[in-house]
């Protein structure tokens, strides 16, 4: 037989063969199976059939983020050409954002760091399957396409791939690999780069494509996020409108803008039953919460105009929702199955907590006007503690049902007796 | 008669790899996380450590056996203490700007867990010249830690190496620095001593699976 008739899928397999006991076959292996379905079955015991293996739920995912991708990529451009010529008046989406000059500097710029994270990612991913002689995990899928989306714009290549090493490594493979680390894995990564690069991270230079380069030069632009301006009391600094909030127009990380198309995602996760809808509920009640708290302060006439958090505190409590990171966060990573709560009750404190706290960082602290991806690793921290709690908390009621629990003949003739439960 | 026998090799090697008090023990963590962001500040360290432990040793040693064992941490303290306040005075007599940079980890050798745990478990029950052995030995494989993850932290933290600009200048732009290399300021915060720690512990286990504990 002539290999020209063999299928890519056969050929995979014959390779995958070939190096079946060497070193290197775990990384043939994951190729075979990232693109198809495995051709071996199993020999013994009852196996369940499912096609919702590991590797197609990060499929599903990183489908929910490619237009948060395309979208970055137009964002990446309109923000730039709109720092240098000025915010276009009568704004249209089809004429000012989707257009190839806004694309080409998405290319040129957000490609590169998806590039990067999967390229260093996975090759770290491919060495430690290499090394401990266990099949590649799929956790880096998602990761890999959730880290350029959390980070500034003009972030330089090689901190990402000094960050993603450090994240996977750190994050992840010393706590044995995907399903066993405690902190999120894309979020290590971008604490990694916050705590390391400072001035790249924050600050109102790096959100736009450039603003680096050109500061200090006569050519500077600024490209200030609504929370730095918040933080700094200039609220009427921005002109955002809601829309634009909303829809994604501002400046920020590559991939958080766009509230809208985040929650088209969020839905999608939901109804595939990919990510869970409670954590997602519950970290917006959470946000609601801390933002009500901080308007009632306002309004109670405690914090006046004169104060340092006044710009943050009087923001309207539902527009935390659409600025910065937080929809982005409770999307994409709080409800990680990994490192969240597993128990029900468990993921509604969970993420009513990450809500509360995001908003909390948000505000009492102006050197990070961002602070979903510090309250989603705390929370990271937290989630089994909660769900201990949780279990215990459902054991004891259950053993108080049973000691109330009464016993009532149901047949005198037979001796089988029903067990009635009396719920206090 | 040589000066070493075989067994007192022993003593003095056996803390610097296999049986390490900061990556084996896991004792002495705190000060190896407050001080080694810088590599000047690490050698000092290992050096007053490497100072306290040896002269502290030979002391509870000699009074081993008139040491009423009711009050011997007592005794062990007063020792230890006073030969740290020599230490702080000496620092604070020639090396002024460095005491400040040591601040209160200097007088917290006092508590340093490895001080107390070799004069319970060695100086009390050996002689003179083995006691003095052991404590050479645990304060060098102390110091040794301090020093390679103060070099780390330096080098990768501030770019500079006992305060020579070993990368370049980062305001000039000169060296690695000129084409775009930048300081990770995370290496000087305490939290990436314990990971940098946490790092030597997975090598050095990984090197030798003999030191991989059960659990």
């Amino acid at each position: 037989m002539s290999n020209k008739r063999l299928t890519f899928k056969k050929r995979l397999h014959i390779l995958k063969h070939q190096f079946r006991d060497k070193k290197l076959a775990p990384a043939f292996n994951a190729f075979h199976t990232f693109l198809y379905s495995p051709d071996e079955t199993t020999h013994s015991g009852g196996h369940i059939r499912g096609a919702d293996d590991l590797k197609r739920t990060m499929n599903t995912v990183i489908m929910a983020l490619i237009p948060i991708l395309l979208f970055s990529m137009f964002n990446a451009g309109y923000q730039y050409y709109s720092a240098i010529n000025g915010f276009p008046e009568n704004f249209s989406v089809w004429n000012d954002f989707i257009t190839w000059d806004n694309f080409w500097i998405g290319i040129i710029k957000v490609l590169p760091l998806v590039v990067v994270s999967y390229g260093v990612g996975l090759l770290v991913e491919f060495i430690f399957a290499v090394i401990k002689g266990h099949e590649v995990e799929e956790g880096y899928l998602v990761t890999g396409m959730l880290v350029p989306l959390i980070v500034p714009i003009d972030t330089p290549l090689w901190m990402l791939a000094v960050a993603v090493v450090f994240g996977v490594v750190i994050g992840k493979e010393v706590f044995g690999g995907t399903g066993m680390n405690i902190l999120n894995p894309a979020l290590t990564i971008r604490a990694f780069l916050f705590f390391a690069y400072p001035t790249w991270m924050s600050g109102d230079k790096v959100w736009v494509y450039q603003g680096m380069e050109r500061a200090g030069t006569p050519d500077a632009i600024s490209g200030e996020t609504i929370l730095g301006y918040l933080a700094q009391n200039n609220a009427s600094e921005f002109s955002y409108s809601v829309s634009d909030m909303f829809f994604g127009f501002i400046p920020g990380s590559v991939g958080e803008t766009s509230a809208f198309l985040i929650l088209l995602g969020g839905l999608f996760l939901v109804f595939s039953k990919i990510a869970s809808w409670r954590i997602m509920v519950s970290a917006v009640l959470g946000a609601l919460a801390m933002g009500l708290i901080f308007n009632g302060v306002v309004d109670a006439g405690i914090i006046t105009e004169t104060s340092s958090f006044y710009g943050l505190m009087s923001f309207d409590f539902w527009k935390h929702l659409i600025v910065g990171g937080l929809a982005f966060g409770i999307v994409y990573m709080a409800t990680d199955p990994v490192t969240g709560s597993q128990t029900n009750r468990g993921k509604w404190i969970y993420g009513f907590l990450i809500g509360f706290i995001s908003v909390m960082i948000r505000v009492f602290n102006p050197a990070y006007p961002e602070g979903v991806f510090l309250a989603i690793l705390l929370m990271n921290v937290f989630a089994p503690t909660i769900d201990h709690y949780v279990l215990k908390g459902n054991i004891s009621r259950r053993m108080k049902r049973f000691k109330n629990a009464v016993i009532i003949p149901k047949d005198t003739d037979s001796k089988e007796a029903a067990v009635k439960v009396e719920t206090i | 008669m040589a000066l070493l026998t075989k067994k007192d090799t022993k003593l003095i090697l056996d803390p610097l790899a296999d049986n390490n008090p900061i990556t084996i023990q896991v004792l002495g963590i705190c000060s190896a996380l407050a001080i080694t962001a810088e590599l000047k500040a690490s050698i000092v360290m290992a050096l007053s450590v490497l100072f306290v432990m040896g002269l502290g040793n030979v002391v509870i040693s000699l009074m081993r056996n008139i040491i009423p064992s009711k009050i011997r941490i007592i005794v062990q303290l007063v020792v230890v203490a006073a030969l740290v306040i020599i230490v702080d005075q000496v620092l604070k007599a020639f090396a002024y700007e460095l005491s400040k940079t040591l601040a209160v980890f200097v007088g917290l050798i006092i508590t340093n867990c490895i001080i107390m745990g070799r004069f319970e478990a060695f100086a009390l029950g050996n002689g003179v010249w083995r006691s003095f052995l052991d404590g050479i030995g645990n304060a060098a494989g102390y110091g040794i830690i301090l020093v390679i993850v103060g070099f780390f932290r330096e080098l990768l933290g501030s770019g500079t190496l006992l305060g020579f600009p070993v990368l370049g200048n980062p305001i000039e732009k000169t060296g690695l620095y000129s084409i775009g290399y930048e300081n990770n300021g995370f290496m000087l915060l305490s939290p990436m001593a314990l990971i940098v720690v946490g790092l030597l512990i997975w090598v050095q286990r990984s090197r030798n699976k003999a030191l991989i504990e059960e659990n």
